[in-house]
């Protein structure tokens, strides 16, 4: 076992994990915050993407050991109270989001990339997005989604 | 056809009422479900096709640390995992029917069948233990394919004597053969419709629990109908009566028919629950989904159509292979059959039809209904034959569907194959998707794709299909095991605000914002005074779930009567207090008023006299504000329209890129926009990725070889372009909204458009067949051949 510190949506925590503890099951499973999915075993669905230190990454493809002394950001803590993100509100306002299951993934990676890229072409949209996969959308409504958060 | 596009009410774009909890992870799977003392369930599963099982050794797991229990299929004695519908073979014989033990008995019979259950603190420490059981297995010969299984060289139950669970045929073979033999041509085809993994994005969960104190079972599960579920595991697998067992399906995240079915995992950790005395989870990680959520599609057909010298359709032949697997999952002998032939007709007067269809036993997973279910497989079969029929008679593609569509003005239709159409206008949906896609200046593109080395094509798919399953009249005939009828009850409070309980279930489809909408509309109140509950046995009534389209054709209509109930029984209370008959008033904008005074009360008014009330005629009128509804429809809904699909293929890689999608949809009166195009889009995304993506390939040994996502294609941000969605037409001739239902229509339209257009784009050059899906592998080796 070892003793991870992070700081989880601006909150300190810490916790006794495995060594092979993955970083979304020290998310989900100890400190209950279950916005963050697991979709599929192989890194390759993003329901499980968060920021850390202020990049998106897959939380199943790091070690809970890892993300030792970093700062986390979850689903959970993208809204400001009942005040959703830009990016949130854009997925709300084009029906981003069916199930729901891959959008707090694909939320949080979107958000990084108009950080990165604060005006996208709906291109670069579907490129960043092709490592989150929704079989609900038909990703249509995601794109719109992006591009009205693009302009806002 | 929105009846208005502000507001609330029907026709208006609505933003969903769900979504805050989604977008902010305040969405309730089951996966994040964690019950009081909870344990880990793993399943051991077979990796072989086909073995008997010689002894298993679970010793030194049910030593290590933390394990609770380990079961195998001796251990777990109970019913075995139904089958809901039983088809008759031609001869009258039923169709062969297997046991389906939860826990394999003796021998398994798929990669990826239970062997057993490790049960632990945790899910590490089960899963480590359950690498410790020995399992002897002696392998035996696999029946893979469907071809090899009709040998029964190698049966995949010994004990039922053939892998041919039933040879069913549709339709007047006679009239058909009469038909042929006057033809002026007839066009033949040879088709394989691929198997697909559904992968919903929420991979299977379950947990199951005890309360030793009242008895009673409780199960947390991802299904699409968790009625359907206490029904066939209380009844048929664990023999639990229905007041002791409980079934919740939370939020659920995504389903398209993978989740309808009653699984082995949920009756495990339901009967383990009581004997290790704690709750159990089980969650299936995406390689265990593959191998154990039921499959999709797979069938062979060979079609041949007559043709009169005019091209007017004269007659269709079908033969028939599908794919049962190596048991019979819930719903899977109806999807070849009642699914699937009957859908035959299309949108075309096509006077003869004869379809045959033999369901196999294979070494695979149990294949089952896939969004669309059956539909999509007729779908293909009509609009590739047409389109190959236009290219032998020399008829035009788009004329050649024209002279065989039934007219707008022949409805209600008579088909040869059972179903008889209540509305549609094929012309109107053509016509509109022809301006849409912009089909006069395709010639202008192609040349100017030419002229870059690409190739263009340009492919369409009138296609029809039968949803809102289902009218138990129609279905009880043909072997369905029970009518899919759906309830509702509408429970107003005193004060005013109404929940209302629905029999189906929503995973993705927005009933919470839709049925609310429905609601507000005929009350006359605010979304916010309106919750929407479904998904929990002890709260719902019953119901049938959601899929085949059904939710708002049948659960919808429910609500409206229960909805109408309520009002009639309003107008008594307000009509008591008003000194009034009740059939002097009228109820408009959310007030009872008697007609022709200003005398009147509100909703809400009304609503608190119900359950506060003076000196109500008892023998009359009864307090309270609660009506409950259950509908069974008349026939099934017949969406139908348009898809035109435009691609551009390099020939130098093969790489098929979709450039243009159109999509013109009947589906009946639309309640919310919206959601409805989003239903198109998902459902297009999935034909697309049929098409040209998806495929679940299996080795002649039966191992699954696209096992994970790294093998198996889903569709992706970057393989769409933007959808062109619309929605026209008609409205259904016998429910109350007019409503027909949206979820499956672009699953079922689009597969037949994207492959005429990818033939379309590759005939010049010699192509003249290409199978789903079109791989770049495929599509550049069918150009190499072709030169
Ligand atoms: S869970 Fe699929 S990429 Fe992390
Ligand atoms: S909304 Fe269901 S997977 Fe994306």
């Amino acid at each position: 076992m070892a003793t991870v510190s992070m700081t989880v949506n601006g909150k300190s925590v810490s916790g006794e994990v495995e060594p092979r503890t993955l970083l979304v099951q020290f998310i989900r499973e100890q400190l209950h915050l279950t916005g963050t999915h697991v979709g599929c075993d192989t890194s390759q669905c993003g329901a499980c993407v968060v920021h850390v230190n202020g990049d998106s990454v897959k939380s199943c493809t790091m070690l809970a050991v890892q993300a030792d002394g970093s700062d986390v950001t979850t689903i959970e803590g993208l809204a400001n109270g009942d005040t959703l993100h830009p990016m949130q509100e854009a997925f709300r306002d084009n029906h981003g989001l069916q199930c729901g299951f891959c959008t707090p993934g694909m939320v949080m990676s979107a958000v990084d990339l108009l950080k990165k890229n604060p005006k996208p072409s709906e291109g670069e949209i579907r490129e960043w997005l092709e490592g989150n996969i929704c079989r609900c959308t038909g990703y249509h409504n995601i794109v719109k989604a992006v591009q009205q958060a693009a302009q806002a | 056809m929105p009846d208005g596009t502000t507001g609330t009410g029907i026709g208006a774009a609505v933003k969903r009422v769900e979504d805050f909890r989604f977008l902010t992870g305040k969405g309730n799977y089951t996966d994040d479900i964690n019950r009081p003392g909870q344990s880990y369930a793993y399943i051991l599963r077979s990796p072989h096709a086909h073995a008997k099982i010689t002894s298993i050794d679970s010793s030194a797991a049910k030593a290590a640390a933390g394990v609770l229990a380990v079961f195998t299929g001796e251990d777990m004695q109970v019913g075995s995992l139904p089958c809901g519908w039983q088809i008759h073979s031609k001869d009258g014989s039923p169709m062969l029917e297997p046991e389906h033990p939860p826990l394999a008995k003796g021998k398994v019979r798929y990669v990826g069948d239970q062997v057993a259950v490790v049960i632990a603190d945790t899910y590490s420490q089960a899963k480590d233990a359950a690498e410790s059981i020995v399992v002897n297995y002696e392998v035996l010969p696999a029946a893979v394919s469907m071809s090899d299984a009709l040998t029964d060289k190698s049966l995949v139950h010994d004990d039922i004597g053939s892998n041919l669970c039933f040879d069913w045929e549709i339709g007047d073979e006679a009239a058909v053969d009469e038909a042929m033999s006057k033809a002026a041509h007839i066009t033949k085809i040879d088709l394989v419709n691929n198997r697909l993994v559904p992968n919903a994005m929420e991979p299977r969960a379950a947990v199951g629990e005890f309360d030793a104190a009242t008895g009673e079972y409780t199960l947390y599960t991802t299904s699409q109908n968790p009625h359907v579920i206490r029904l066939l595991m209380g009844a048929f697998v664990l023999s639990i009566p229905e007041h002791k067992l409980r079934v919740v399906a939370p939020d659920v995240g995504g389903g398209f028919g993978s989740k309808i079915y009653h699984y082995a995992e949920e009756a495990i950790v339901t009967w383990a629950a009581p004997k290790i005395g704690r709750p159990i989870k089980w969650v299936a990680d995406r390689s265990e989904a593959f191998i154990s959520d039921a499959h999709g599609r797979d069938q062979i057909n060979h079609a041949e159509l007559a043709l009169d010298a005019n091209g007017k359709f004269l007659a269709l032949k079908v033969q028939t292979q599908a794919n049962m697997g190596a048991y019979l999952s819930t719903f899977a002998p109806c999807v070849p059959t009642y699914l699937s032939a009957t859908l035959l007709a299309g949108t075309y007067t096509t006077p003869a039809i004869h379809a045959n269809v033999k369901a196999i036993f294979t070494n695979t997973v149990p294949v089952d209904a896939y969004r669309g279910a059956g539909r999509p497989e007729s779908t293909y079969l009509i609009e590739r034959i047409v389109d190959q029929a236009a290219r032998e008679t020399g008829i035009d593609k788009v004329e050649i569907r024209r002279r065989n569509f039934i007219p707008a003005d022949a409805f209600p239709y008579q088909t040869p194959v059972a179903l008889q159409y209540d509305s549609g206008d094929y012309e109107a949906t053509l016509s509109s998707a022809t301006k849409i896609a912009d089909v006069a200046g395709f010639a202008a593109r192609k040349a100017e794709a030419a002229s870059r080395g690409k190739l263009r094509g340009m492919g369409y798919s009138t296609y029809l299909e039968a949803c809102g399953i289902a009218p138990s009249a129609v279905v009880g005939s043909l072997g369905a095991r029970a009518g899919l009828y759906e309830s509702a009850e509408v429970r107003v409070h005193p004060t005013g605000s109404v929940t209302v309980f629905t029999g189906t279930h929503s995973h993705g489809q927005g009933h919470e914002t839709t049925f609310a909408q429905l609601v507000s509309d005929r009350l006359g109140l605010p979304m916010e005074n309106i919750e929407i509950s479904h998904g929990d046995t002890n709260k719902v009534q019953f119901g049938m779930g959601t899929y085949g389209s059904r939710s708002l054709a049948v659960g919808g209509e429910a609500l409206i009567r229960a909805v109408d109930k309520i009002i009639d029984k309003a107008k008594k209370i307000a009509a008591h207090v008003l000194e009034a008959s009740a059939d002097d008033i009228e109820f408009k904008d959310g007030n009872f008023t008697v007609a022709g005074t200003d005398r009147s009360m509100a909703f809400g008014e009304v609503a608190l006299t119900a359950y506060v009330p003076h000196n109500f005629p008892h023998d009359e009128l009864e307090p309270g504000l609660d009506e409950k509804a259950f509908y069974d429809p008349a026939n099934f809904t017949y969406p139908g329209g348009c898809h035109i699909c435009e691609v551009e293929i390099d020939p130098e890689t093969g790489v098929t890129e979709v450039i243009k999608f159109t999509a013109v949809d009947d589906v009946g009166r639309v309640i919310n926009p919206m959601i409805v195009e989003g239903q198109v889009h998902g459902g297009v995304a999935q034909g697309i990725g049929q098409a040209l993506l998806e495929y679940a390939a299996y080795d002649d040994s039966g191992q699954l070889v696209t096992g994970s996502f790294m093998d198996y294609t889903m569709p992706r941000a970057d393989n769409f372009p933007k959808f062109d969605v619309t929605t026209e037409g008609t409205l259904c001739t016998h429910n109350t909204l007019g409503v027909k239902g949206v979820g499956e229509v672009g699953a079922i339209g689009s597969p037949p458009a994207v492959i005429n257009a990818v033939i379309d784009a590759l005939w010049d050059r010699g192509v003249r067949d290409m199978s789903m899906p079109a791989t770049p592998e495929k599509v550049w080796s069918a150009l190499q051949a072709a030169e």
